[in-house]
């Protein structure tokens, strides 16, 4: 499996398309990653018109989008510029779906992990390079099949990123193109993880042991582990889903459903609770794989901006290895609306409890890790910074959540919206942004300009708030979530205004966004050249040349010593490099 | 500069003792107990919340534990000619080791094949279907991703015996271990029926 | 004995006729519009936003609920004043330099512990109990509740009542007919004569109310948020919940659960009414559709 040649001219495509370096297959993860999180951002943001002016017609691409797709499309889904509650449903999918398993697990795992992991533990690649060239092209096709499902008659998959039966199963065309796309992301995933596993454990240079590992490959490891084992029960799940839609099972459907007055002719005799449990099974530790890479860029980036080693480096790598064991036994705290009793839910509700607690470690260490530092702010520190209280409200607001009693009034409202996109928006998005700014000139050669960096930062952080704030309120007012016109009800009508002010700074983000992209490409063409290690870091990513090249060390790096060696009393420099041997 | 060969391909890890493979080996089997066990809980949670009396009886079932038996004993004997072809190749014997796979292959193409024109074409023809009931959705869905692991099983045995079967001329040791983690994945979907068969065939 | 087998069957069969006509409204008529149904309360009043509350228990949520968001509003800002203050203190500049040692504060230890003793308490003193209430214990006979099914389709809610026998009639999907059965009541079933079906929600205030959710198609969820009530309408399930209204008024009942593309629109009304006004509606709707009034006389 792992054998590779290492001829020095290879072709453009071996070298570019398929090649089996770590490297480049990351940077491919990381713009591919990139692009969808865009995409699924941009439906997003037709959402927010729906939303915000329901029953208008959509500027621009009201026009546009029936002039692309045609006469017939327009009519079913988009007459008169607006768009049908059908299509709102599909896109509200969609943007979930992509959003987390085409966008940030890609680019906080495929991305940066494939990247970074190897380089910061001395390793000339990963274990098995060509499984690795496979996962990202199986992670490719399984979103060209979604892509390609908006195309499917009906639309795309329309029954929510949980695809709860037997709505998935009596949906249109488009859900069996979703489940089929999920098998290759699972696919690719579980070909990823195995890989990382086995990197990690095996490929380490000399000197670095367990515990002189930085805490982003401790993170990706956790990860790994989650991702290796949540998954396949999903596939199962997805596997019994597609039986049931295809050869006419009924795994998930009960006897006697009668849709639209038509008696179904399932067999029945199936559970629909049974999907919930299998999709949860996974869901949950997703949430984890969407959050611990995310903590482990961040530390890094905190440790090498306050100069100083991290607070609690063992007790971190603690929590997260008990976060991941834990992640299998809370999933049923997202069903307890669905007719539970008093011990399972105090059950879920108690591992969900002791879940939170590891989590508040993580954030208290990093918290304390800026007291006495030299905190220098940067815009990779800056988005790494406000990682930790935007982190701090998206978990806090777990709480009401994950208890049964104020979830009653809770579930499956915007409230929920509003807590998971504040761990995964302004904490994992912006975990990326900082990794991104961090390690562009190790990718590049070229630093980023830290004008555009601090304009996209500042208009990022307050856009983003002016989003998901109100949901909070807009949850506790009572209204559900995947709502296509909320004014129906008295209280959504109450709320309309907070509504317009969520899609207005939803816009305001979209735009906030050119400051990012311009900097990307202007900074790879004309940035300011990049030394192996400009921000004087001590892991071992730094000590490869910038960029590294295939084969990564010069000489193989040999470790001395932790992670965060940062202002170490009696050096002339205020780091020392893990590689270093002496001062 | 050349990347170099990655450490433990072929040597094991001092700390965990295995090499690459089969510790990737490993993990993957790992991730795939989570997927049989996902589709087994499956099974155990809609047989317990089966209404009374709609879980199909032994007779009704209809499956025969004379060709699941026998098909257990296939399963059984090539997980043995896989454990030979690779003690011969340890041994240097790749003619024999050979041989031992080609049995293998054989055993597990008598087992699909008789699982097709003895089970699933008669009772399809039957009208037993996977739509008929919980108990054939989960046979059908069950045996079938079985199948396809052993169809897995047949397409790699085939590729080392032919197109692969070079690498044992240039790194034998290497190929010696790719054997060894074929031989893991084999004995692990012969597991798998041994846990399929009771369930499906005999507890009804 | 000839005779009744010949009968038998035709007796039947002018059974089911007679009742189909002339029995109570099975058929839940056309969904009235209800978009201009005036709705009673204040919605989406600062600082709270909560709906206004119309029963007994519902103040158990709403308590933990605002308990809660004073806790992490304090912990919020406790802990953003620290990380603020350390961003201005500890700041990168000429002359200041960081500080290799660790500091060894106990504080963060005492104040993890606390934040999961809180959270125990959270979770044993005051989600548990309010759970175990109003999820599991339901009312018992002696409290003279009302009991209604809720049978949620897409995308309409039928509320199917007992009328003046309490007793429901039994349903099964062979009898279903959209227009004149849309729960499939047995019509062989003497207790189903008085059953009717309503798509408006009439409750009375002050007595406890006892709803068995189930869905003949997908998920939803049956949420009446001024009621702090939610349970998911699960097919094939029949799920109790109960809770007890205390104000009258005209509120809305809501879907929770996307089930398909009018979710949106899945919405029903709840009149609770003093209980004469209530009994008065009970006798009109068990009388079934006027139509069929004279021939009832
Ligand atoms: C930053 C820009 C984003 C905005 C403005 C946004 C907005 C929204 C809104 C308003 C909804 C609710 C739609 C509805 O209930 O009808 C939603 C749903 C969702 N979002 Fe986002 N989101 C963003 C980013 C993300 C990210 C980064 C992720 C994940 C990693 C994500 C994952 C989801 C998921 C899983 C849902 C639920 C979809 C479903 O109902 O099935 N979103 N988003
Ligand atoms: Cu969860
Ligand atoms: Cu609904």
């Amino acid at each position: 499996m792992s054998d590779h040649d290492h001829s020095h001219d290879q072709g453009f495509l071996r070298k570019y398309v398929f090649s089996i370096d770590h490297k480049v297959i990351g940077v491919q993860y990381a713009v591919t990653a990139l692009v969808f999180l865009f995409f699924g951002f941009c439906l997003m943001m037709m959402m927010r018109w729906q939303l915000a002016y329901p029953g208008q017609s959509m500027p621009v691409l009201g026009e546009l989008l029936p002039s692309l797709f045609g006469k017939e499309w327009a009519e079913t889904n988009m007459g008169g510029g607006v768009m049908s509650p059908d299509l709102y449903n599909s896109l509200g999918a969609m943007h979930g779906t992509i959003m987390i398993f085409l966008g940030v697990v890609p680019l906080i795992v495929g991305g940066f992990g494939n990247y970074v992991m190897p380089l910061q533990i001395g390793a000339p690649d990963m274990s098995f390079p060509k499984l690795n060239m496979m996962s990202y092209w199986v992670y490719f096709m399984g979103g060209m099949i979604m892509l390609a499902s908006f195309f499917a008659p009906g639309g795309a998959a329309n029954s929510g990123w949980t695809s709860y039966a037997p709505l998935s199963v009596t949906a249109t065309q488009g859900q069996t193109w979703w489940l089929v796309g999920m098998i290759f992301l699972i696919t690719s995933s579980l070909l990823g993880s195995v890989n990382f596993i086995v990197t990690i454990f095996h490929l380490r240079a000399k000197g670095m042991t367990m515990f002189r590992m930085p805490f982003f490959v401790w993170a990706q490891l956790v990860t790994a582990f989650l991702l290796l084992l949540a998954f396949p029960p999903l596939e199962a799940a997805g596997a019994l889903q597609l039986m049931d839609r295809v050869a006419g099972t009924s795994f998930f459907m009960p006897q006697g459903l009668v849709v639209s007055g038509v008696v179904q002719e399932y067999a029945g005799g199936g559970s629909p609770l049974l999907w919930q449990h299998l999709f949860w099974f996974l869901a949950h530790p997703e949430v984890y794989v969407l959050i611990l890479p995310a903590f482990g860029i961040i530390t890094e980036i905190i440790a090498a901006n306050t100069r100083k080693p991290i607070w609690g480096y063992r007790t971190m790598v603690y929590s997260v290895v008990f976060l991941g064991f834990t992640s299998f036994i809370v999933w049923a705290h997202h069903m307890f609306i669905t007719g539970m009793g008093t011990s399972i839910s105090a059950f879920f509700a108690t591992t969900t409890m002791i879940i939170s607690i590891p989590s508040v470690i993580l954030l208290t260490c990093l918290l304390i890790t800026l007291y006495r530092g030299s905190i220098r702010f940067n815009t990779a520190m800056l988005f790494a910074l406000s990682f930790l209280p935007m982190f701090a409200i998206g978990g806090l607001t777990g709480l009401p959540l994950g208890l049964p009693a104020s979830d009653i009034a809770l579930h499956d409202t915007y409230y929920i919206i509003g807590h998971f996109h504040y761990v995964v928006a302004p904490g994992t998005i912006f975990a990326a942004f900082a990794g991104v700014y961090f390690w562009f000139p190790k990718v590049t050669g070229r630093m980023m300009s830290e004008t555009l960096g601090k304009l996209h930062w500042i208009t990022s952080l307050i856009a983003i708030n002016v989003v998901f704030m109100p949901m909070f309120f807009q949850g506790l007012a009572g209204i559900s979530r995947r709502l296509y016109d909320q004014r129906l009800y008295s209280w959504g009508d109450a709320m309309q205004g907070w509504t317009v002010v969520s899609s207005w700074g939803a816009w305001a983000l979209g735009l906030a966004q050119i400051f990012f992209i311009l900097n990307f490409f202007l900074s790879i063409k004309f940035g300011r050249k990049a030394s192996a290690n400009p921000w004087d870091a001590t892991t071992l990513e730094w000590s490869a040349p910038s960029p590294p090249p295939h084969g990564n060390f010069a000489k193989v790096p040999t470790v001395h010593r932790e992670p965060y060696e940062y202002s170490v009393p009696g050096m002339s420099k205020d780091y020392f490099p893990q590689n270093v041997s002496e001062a | 500069m050349s990347a170099g060969v990655l450490p433990y391909t072929v040597e094991p890890h001092p700390v965990t003792g295995l090499y690459s493979g089969k510790l990737g080996t490993w993990l993957f089997l790992a991730s795939e107990v989570m997927l049989f066990g996902g589709l087994f809980s499956a099974y155990i949670l809609l047989r317990v919340g089966a209404p009374e009396g709609t879980w199909p009886t032994h007779e009704e079932a209809h499956l025969s534990w004379k060709i699941g038996g026998f098909n257990t004993l296939l399963l059984i004997i090539s997980s043995v000619t896989m454990v030979m072809a690779w003690a011969n190749l340890k041994m240097n014997n790749f003619p024999k080791a050979r041989m031992y796979l080609i049995v293998t292959v054989i055993l597990a193409s008598l087992f699909l094949t008789l699982k097709i024109s003895l089970e699933y074409y008669p009772h399809w023809h039957d009208g037993l279907k996977p739509s008929t009931n919980v108990f054939f959705g989960l046979y059908y869905t069950l045996t079938a991703l079985h199948g396809l692991h052993i169809f897995g099983g047949i397409v790699v045995m085939l590729y080392f015996i032919g197109p692969g079967a070079g690498l044992w001329k240039t790194n034998p040791e290497y190929y010696t271990n790719r054997i060894e983690c074929t031989g893991l994945y084999w004995h692990f979907v012969d597991l798998v029926w041994i846990f399929l068969f009771p369930i499906l065939y005999l507890m009804n | 004995m000839k005779i009744l087998r010949w009968c038998a069957p035709v007796l039947v069969a002018l059974a089911i006729v007679w009742m189909a006509d002339a029995s109570p409204a099975l058929a839940q008529a056309d969904a009235p519009d209800i978009s201009d149904v005036q709705i009673d309360g204040e919605y989406g009043q600062f600082p709270t936003y909560m709906p206004p509350d119309v029963s007994k228990h519902g103040y158990h949520v709403d308590d933990l609920i605002n308990i809660l968001h004073v806790f992490m509003i304090l912990l919020f800002v406790g802990w953003g004043i620290f990380f603020v203050w350390c961003l201005m203190k500890f700041r990168a500049r000429p002359g200041h330099t960081a500080d290799y040692k660790l500091v060894k504060a106990k504080a963060p230890k005492y104040l993890e512990v606390a934040v999961a003793l809180f959270e125990a308490f959270l979770l044993v003193g005051l989600s548990m109990p309010v759970w175990a209430r109003v999820k599991d214990e339901l009312p018992t006979e002696a409290d003279n509740p009302i009991h209604v099914r809720v049978v949620a389709e897409q995308f309409a809610w039928n509320f199917h009542y007992p009328g003046k026998d309490g007793l429901f009639g039994r349903v099964a999907p062979e009898f279903l007919n959209s227009a004149t059965n849309v729960l499939g009541l047995d019509p062989s079933d003497p207790n189903g004569n008085d059953d009717f079906v309503s798509g408006e929600m009439h409750l009375p205030v002050d007595r406890p109310v006892i709803t068995q959710i189930t869905s003949k198609d997908v998920i939803h969820s049956f949420a009446i948020p001024v009621m702090r009530v939610k349970q998911d309408a699960v097919p094939g399930m029949r799920i109790s919940v109960w809770f007890h209204p205390v104000k009258t008024g005209t509120y809305e009942i809501a879907c929770a659960q996307l089930c398909g593309n009018n979710h949106y629109s899945m919405r029903a009304i709840l009149r609770l009414e003093s209980q004469s006004e209530y009994d008065a509606w009970v006798e009109e709707m068990a009388k079934g559709p006027a139509e069929f009034d004279e021939d009832d006389l």
